[in-house]
Parts: C-alpha cells; structure tokens; sequence
C-alpha cells in the first residue's frame, strides 16, 4: 500500500464517522413546551397512524380549483388559516354578517359568512351594503378533544355556578340548531330542537366533525357528503373531500396536545396566577375542566387547563358587532381559552391579535376592552399597581 | 461547431471507440453548453454518445425530525447528438428519474447554421431564462442539490417545444452572444396548485404544452450575453408571455394574465487565486387576480452565488491532475414580495441557505462532493423559521 491508499481509507472513515454522527449535526427540536403541534401522550400505533393521516389533510391539502377549492372561498387549506394549530392573522381573518333567525337562516342568501375571494375567472362574494358583520379570527387549535368531551352537565353547572355571581359574571351555554348530519351524543340536553354548542368564538358548533364540515364548506368552498351545498349555486354537488379524509382529521383535532405552560416555576408568574384568581378572572376563565370517558387513553377521564367555561358571556357594547350565533347575542362571546397564549405570536408573525376578531394588539389591550360582565373584575385589573399588572400579564404569556 | 472538428478528426482515428473531451476553449458561454459535453464517439459513425448521472447520500433534519439515511438516485440522462450533414446538427438530451418515474426529453433540437450570428434552432428547446436552466449537468456543480432558485422558483430544467434562432460574436478577447425563442409556455398552476404559492415549477407537470398551448400564446425567451475571456461573462435573460387560458372554444372566460421573468447570470475567476464566483438571480412578475388570494404572490426573486476555491491541485490518490475544492453556495428566495391589504405588513414566504462543500475532482468530468446545508424557511406570515440541516455527499460523473 503506499501513501496514496492510506489517505483514501482515511478519507472514506472520516465519511463514515460523519455519517454515523450525523444527527449531531441536524438542528435541535425546540422544547416541547414552545410548540402547539403535536398528539397526545400514548396513543397506540394505529392512533398514531390515523393522527398523522389528519395531519396530512389539515396541513398539506391545499385545495385548488382543480380539486374543488371556491370558487370562492377564504383560504386554501386548513394549516393555511391555523398555522402550526396557533392562531391566526388578519389575512386569514373570517367575516360573517347579516341577521341569523329563530330557525338558524340568515337574511341574506350567502351568508352568514363571506367568502371574499375567488378563483380566476370568478366574482368574489361582496358584504352586502349596511349590514352588520362581524371578523373573526382563527382561535388556537390545541386539546380539541379535552374539550369535545366536557360533559354538558359540567357546563351547565358553571352556567348555575354564576346566578348569584357578586361581580355580575353571568354566563349561559350556546343552544343552537344542529344540521342533521350531526349524531347527536346519548343524553345530550336539549331546549326544544336546540343543544349546547361549544366550539367557535360564539361556541356555535356542537363537536370537531360539525366545525371541520363547515370549514370545509364555508372557508374553502370544499362539499362533502355531509354537507353537499356548493358555496356559488347554492346547490348540492358531488363531494370533492372524502369521509375518510375527514374522519382521521376530525380525529387529529381530537388527538392535539394541549399546551404545555412555561416558567411555571417562576415567582412572578406564581404571583401573577394568584392575582388572576384574586381578582376573578377565573369566574369565566375557569382553569381546570374534565374530560369524560373517552376510547383514547389520554383524553380518558382527565383533569386540564384550558381557562374558560365554554359559556357565553356578554361582553359589552364595545365588543358588540351586531352579529347573532345561535342563542349567543351580539354582544354575547365564549369565554377565550387562554392556554397556548403566550405563544401567539410565534403563528401570529410576532405580534398578538387577540379576542375574536384580532382587534387587541397586546394581551394589556385585551383585558382593558373586557366590559359588560366583565366590566367589575376588568377594573379590578386596572386598579392594580403597574407591576402586579406586569406579572398577571407574565402569568398569561406563561400559558 | 465542435462537431464539425470531431467527425473530421473521426476520419483518421483508429481507435474504434473515442473519448472527445468537454470542450473547455475559452470560446464557449452558457449557451453552448449542451454542446459542450464530453461524448464518446464510435469510429466514423456519426453519432455521439454521452450523459451523466448523480447519485447522493443524504442525512437532513428539521427541528429535531431527522429524515435519516436517504439514498438518492437523482437521475441518469442521455446526450445523443449527431452533425446530420453540413452546418445541420442534432442534439438531444433524454433524462431518467427514477424517483418520478420520469422519462423526458428534456432537449432535443435540431440546429441549422447559416452564420455564426445567426443559427435556426427548433424541436424541444431549454429556454435560456438565467444560466442554470441551459447550464445544469451535475458534474458542473459542487453541490448535490441545484440552487433553490433555480428549481423552486424558476422551473428548471424548463424545457419547451419551439423555435428561435441564436447567434455568437467574437473578437479578440470579447465575446457577444443572443438567442431569442418562442415556444409553448406557462399554465394557470403557477398560481393554482398544492405548494400554497406562486410556483412557475407546477407547469413543468403539464406535458401537454408540448403538444398544445393552453391558450395559444407564444412564451418569448429571450438572452443577451457577453463574455470577456480574461474576465468573465454576464448574461441578461427575459422570458415572458400570457400564462392563463383566457378563453376556450372562443368563450372568454378570464383576462389575459401574464408572467415575465428577468434574470441576471455571471460567472468570473480571479486568476491568481482560481476563485470562480457563479451567481444568478431572478425577478418575477406574475399578473395575480386582486380577487384571488395574497397567498399566490405577484411578485418573487431569488437567486445563488456558487464560490469554488481550488485548494489542491495535483496527482492525488493515483489520479493526474486531481483537484480539491472548497465551496460554499449562498442562497436567498422570497417567494412571496409584497404586503398584506388587510395589515401593511410585510408578507414572508423566504428561504435562506449557506451551504459549505468539499468536492473532490479526479478529472474534470467527475466530482465527489460533501456539503452541509444550514437552511431557513419562514412562512407567509413570517413567524419563527423552520430549520433544516445536514449532510449530502454525492457523486455525479459524465461518462
Ligand atoms: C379562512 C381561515 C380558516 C380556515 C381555512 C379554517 N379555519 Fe378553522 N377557524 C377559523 C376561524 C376564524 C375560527 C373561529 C370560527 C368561529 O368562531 O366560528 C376557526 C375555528 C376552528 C375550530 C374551533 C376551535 C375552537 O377553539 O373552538 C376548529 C376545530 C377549526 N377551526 C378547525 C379547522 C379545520 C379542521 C379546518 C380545515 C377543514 C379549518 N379549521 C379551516 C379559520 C379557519
Ligand atoms: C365575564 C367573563 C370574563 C371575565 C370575568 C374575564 N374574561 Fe377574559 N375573556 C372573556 C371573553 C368572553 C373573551 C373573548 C372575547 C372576544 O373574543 O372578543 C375573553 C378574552 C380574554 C383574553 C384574550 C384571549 C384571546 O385569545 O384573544 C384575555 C387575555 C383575557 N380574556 C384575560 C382576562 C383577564 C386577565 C381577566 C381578569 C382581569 C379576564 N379575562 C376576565 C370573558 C371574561
């Protein structure tokens, strides 16, 4: 062997070495706790392997007009309005407008929503002239599925829990009609041919398939056998989204983590959650809600943080934008769920749009335009000194 | 012109099977570099043999998901090319991929000469938008992958059937060159397709064009290129037409829409050191419906700058006239130039990459190569960039 041979086995070991080390250098996953993305602990194989079927149809169908999109619609995939299952921004912001009746029909024949883009060749839909309407923007995806199995006994009792609420915090759940598509669960409570509803800024749609099958129709133009209705005629289609695409993503909703909180540890942030509570945030952002039982062992029978009641509350003039959802009125909204918020920005392009339609631009502003039966407790916040407000808000940007 | 002196020399060669070098004369630009290849040429047969392949290893990651060990074999294409009589040549250029299952003509034209300055060429041509998309054999490269702007955002390898003519001016050290074609062109996918952006690429996926426009429009491919032979050239490209189909059985059903590309092309050395800069950028104007969607941007530009520092040049490992390099390629595309309406802000939708490189040349034909790619992505809404990075190694060779 000469010289020459030797620096070929050198050169052809040092290619295996930085092979078998390779991973050392790929970049680093970020921390758990800074992501909205992901499942829930221990799901079993063939769960996995149906939450990452959801997460293809969620993130990577982009509908075009080849494959149905519109022709108008708001956007063109699920992941584009709910960026790594974060909120949302103004571009990817919902409008819904006119006046909704006792049987759930809006005066206008293409609302309630407006579907304010097309596809070439197409006229977008235009907000008739007058109208009241109301923006709404894409909420934070993450523990659906706690959520879908609140029982609605527990809902109804943080409802009573209110009556005598010295603050003035009332609070009732949304009833509204259902498409008959919808299964209803055993037991359901009804008024009438109403049910709670609990998904949605005004807690209008009754479980995830019910929210999927309208964002499908109502935001990308999207018919499915559940709903057929095409967005332009008005009339029914073929389906041009299979019921096993939205199963598994009904089930990848079902199956999203729920946030992880951060510095929880820290005494600000310690400091910051007792003021919360002492000041009664907690009457409608309630911290901990249950799960019932449940065939996902994660989501079976468990005890989580969202920090809402799943009621609707009115929330004053301010916030009232002359739109109805169900039995939630104009100035009627579901309680936010402030889990995941300090991590807004990171899908929001570094800046906060927060409450439904995106108006306050810091979680300071947020609290400032809470009123109507928020109004005592959100002066309670305001009456507090410059730094204990500072650490509520650090407690907030924990979750 | 090569070919000319190859089948006169073929007359005295006695070998049966012939290896004709790439032809390096300092009298070559971009434009001829589908001519410029090494071929192997049997006896007095007029016809010349030739081809490459790349075949990689590759170990990336994104944020802490590694793909693992990945082999590729990129692909295998067949240059057959033959001087059909006097001044009347023909080259084509067939490419296999395996990993799309894709056989395509990728070049396949025939030239007639009249004049150095003016040439017929007509079949299938490459259009000659940027350097890249004429000038992109694997064996060229330092790198296993072709530059992000060249493939991502212009839709290399972009091949056409049309016609045009070409021509080549030179006196003492100054070369001027032009090409100017017309030929099928773009589609309505680049702006309706499952990338969720502007994207020119998707029209490569419609083999039609070589059949039939979609509307009837000719795409205009036009370059003007000079050359200093000290120094180095400068290419300037237009490529531009209508790429929607306004109207279909003489019914209107949109307004013409149109695409215009501009590049800039150079490559130079510094003598002392052997430095060789390779670089090119693109501009993209694309006519957006304003009632469609922001996500399909009208406006993108990007492009790379290759650096290659020879280090070693020697009888390395038994080969003759081996050579080492170091190199780095820069890269930048922002595939979505503009604001939001609805917010001022500044739409995302970018790409950075530096990626340092090792290649090693037993002979001008052949390269191993290793590079590292540290690569950003931020999304539309420009939050926090994804990550990737990692190792390729890759061998790509004429024979
Ligand atoms: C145009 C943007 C847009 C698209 C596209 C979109 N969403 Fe939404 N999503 C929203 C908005 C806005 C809301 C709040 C709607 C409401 O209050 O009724 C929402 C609410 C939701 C909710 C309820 C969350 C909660 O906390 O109550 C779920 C679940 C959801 N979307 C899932 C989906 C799925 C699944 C798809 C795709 C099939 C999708 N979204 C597509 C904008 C979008
Ligand atoms: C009466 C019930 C009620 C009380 C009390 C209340 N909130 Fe809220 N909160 C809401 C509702 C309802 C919303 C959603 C309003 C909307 O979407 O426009 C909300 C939204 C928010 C948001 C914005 C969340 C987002 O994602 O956009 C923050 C932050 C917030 N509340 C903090 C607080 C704090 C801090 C307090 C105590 C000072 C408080 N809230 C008290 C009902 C209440």
């Amino acid at each position: 062997m000469n010289k020459n041979h030797f620096a070929a086995i050198a050169l052809f070991l040092l290619l295996i070495t930085i092979i078998i080390s390779c991973q050392k250098f790929e970049p680093a996953a970020p921390a758990e706790d800074s992501i909205l993305d992901g499942p829930v602990e221990n799901l079993t194989s063939a769960q996995n392997l149906q939450h990452l079927a959801g997460d293809v149809g969620f993130n990577d169908q982009v509908f075009t007009a080849a494959t149905g999109l519109g022709p108008v619609f708001v956007a063109t995939s699920c992941g584009s309005c709910h960026a790594g299952d974060g909120k949302g921004h103004p571009f990817t912001t919902l409008t819904r407008f006119g006046k909704n009746d006792s049987l759930g029909r809006n005066e206008f024949d293409h609302g309630p929503q407006l579907q304010e883009r097309a596809i070439p060749g197409y006229a977008p839909e235009k907000l008739p002239e007058g109208t009241s309407f109301a923006k709404f923007m894409p909420p934070i995806n993450t523990g659906l599925g706690f959520i879908e199995l609140v029982s609605e006994d527990d809902i109804l009792a943080m409802a009573v829990g209110n009556v005598n609420n010295p603050d003035g915090v009332r609070g009732h759940p949304n009833w509204a009609l259902l498409p008959t598509y919808i299964k209803i669960r055993p037991n359901s409570k009804n008024q009438g041919n109403r049910y709670i509803t609990r998904f949605g800024k005004k807690a209008s749609t009754y479980n995830l398939l019910h929210q999927t099958i309208l964002a499908y129709n109502q935001d990308m133009g999207i018919a499915s056998s559940f709903d057929p209705s095409d967005v332009f005629t008005l009339l029914d289609t073929d389906p041009e989204i299979s019921d096993k695409i939205i199963r598994d993503l009904v089930f990848y909703l079902q199956t999203l983590k729920t946030p992880i909180q951060r510095d929880q540890h820290n005494s600000d942030v310690i400091r910051g959650k007792d003021l919360f509570v002492q000041i009664g945030c907690e009457s409608c952002h309630k911290q901990t809600l249950k799960t019932g039982v449940s065939p996902v062992l994660a989501l079976d029978n468990k005890n989580f943080h969202p920090y809402t009641d799943l009621l609707v509350h009115d929330m004053g003039p301010g916030l009232d934008d002359g739109y109805t959802e169900g039995s939630a009125k104009t100035s009627e909204w579901r309680t936010a769920p402030l889990w995941g918020l300090g991590l807004a920005p990171k899908s929001q392009g570094g800046q906060f749009f927060l409450l439904h339609d995106g108006r306050a631009r810091s979680i300071d502003e947020a609290i400032r335009m809470h009123g109507g039966e928020a109004l005592v407790i959100k002066n309670r916040y305001n009456a507090l000194q410059e730094n204990e407000k500072q650490k509520v808000i650090k407690f907030l940007n924990s979750l | 012109m090569i070919f000319i002196a190859v089948s006169a020399q073929a007359q005295i060669d006695t070998t049966l099977l012939r290896r004709t070098p790439a032809d390096t004369s300092k009298r070559k630009m971009n434009m001829d570099a589908i001519y410029s290849r090494p071929t192997l040429q049997a006896g007095k047969f007029p016809v010349s043999l030739g081809g490459y392949v790349e075949a990689n290893y590759q170990h990336l990651g994104t944020d802490g998901i590694s793909e693992g060990h990945q082999f590729q074999f990129r692909r295998l294409t067949l240059f057959v090319s033959s001087t059909i009589s006097s001044r009347i040549k023909f080259l084509s250029e067939i490419e296999f991929e395996p990993a799309d299952k894709e056989i395509s003509i990728e070049f396949a034209a025939v030239d007639v000469e009249f004049h150095p300055l003016f040439n017929l060429r007509g079949g299938m041509i490459v259009n000659p938008i940027g350097a890249f998309n004429q000038n992109h054999d694997g064996p060229k490269w330092e790198f296993t992958d072709r530059p992000i702007s060249t493939e991502k955002m212009l839709p290399a390898t972009w091949s056409n059937a049309g016609f045009g003519v070409y021509g080549k001016y030179y006196q003492n050290k100054w070369l001027f060159g032009y090409e100017l074609y017309l030929t099928s062109g773009f589609d309505n996918t680049i702006i309706e397709n499952e990338f969720n952006r502007t994207y020119l690429p998707a029209a490569k996926a419609n083999t039609e064009r070589f059949e039939e426009s979609n509307n009837g429009e000719p795409l205009i491919t036009g370059k003007v290129a000079v050359k200093n032979t000290g120094i180095g050239e400068l290419g300037l490209s237009y490529m531009g037409g209508i790429y929607n189909k306004y109207q279909d059985d003489g019914l209107r059903l949109d307004d013409k829409r149109r695409v215009d590309v501009f590049a800039v092309d150079m490559n130079t050395s510094i003598k002392r050191t052997g430095t060789t800069f390779i670089g090119e950028y693109a501009w993209i104007f694309v006519n957006v419906p304003q009632t469609y969607s922001q996500q399909f941007g009208n406006k993108q530009h990007g492009g790379f700058l290759d650096i290659v520092q020879p280090i070693l040049k020697n009888n390395l490992l038994g080969w003759r006239n081996a050579v080492l390099n170091l190199a780095c390629r820069l890269e930048y595309v922002d595939y979505n130039v503009g604001r939001f309406k609805e917010t001022g802000g500044n739409i995302g939708d970018e790409i950075w990459s530096v990626m340092p490189a090792v290649s090693f040349r037993p002979n001008p034909q052949t390269v191993f190569r290793l590079n590292y790619r540290i690569q950003k992505q931020r999304d539309i809404f420009a939050n926090p960039a994804i990550n990737t990075a990692g190792f390729s190694f890759g061998i790509s060779t004429y024979f």
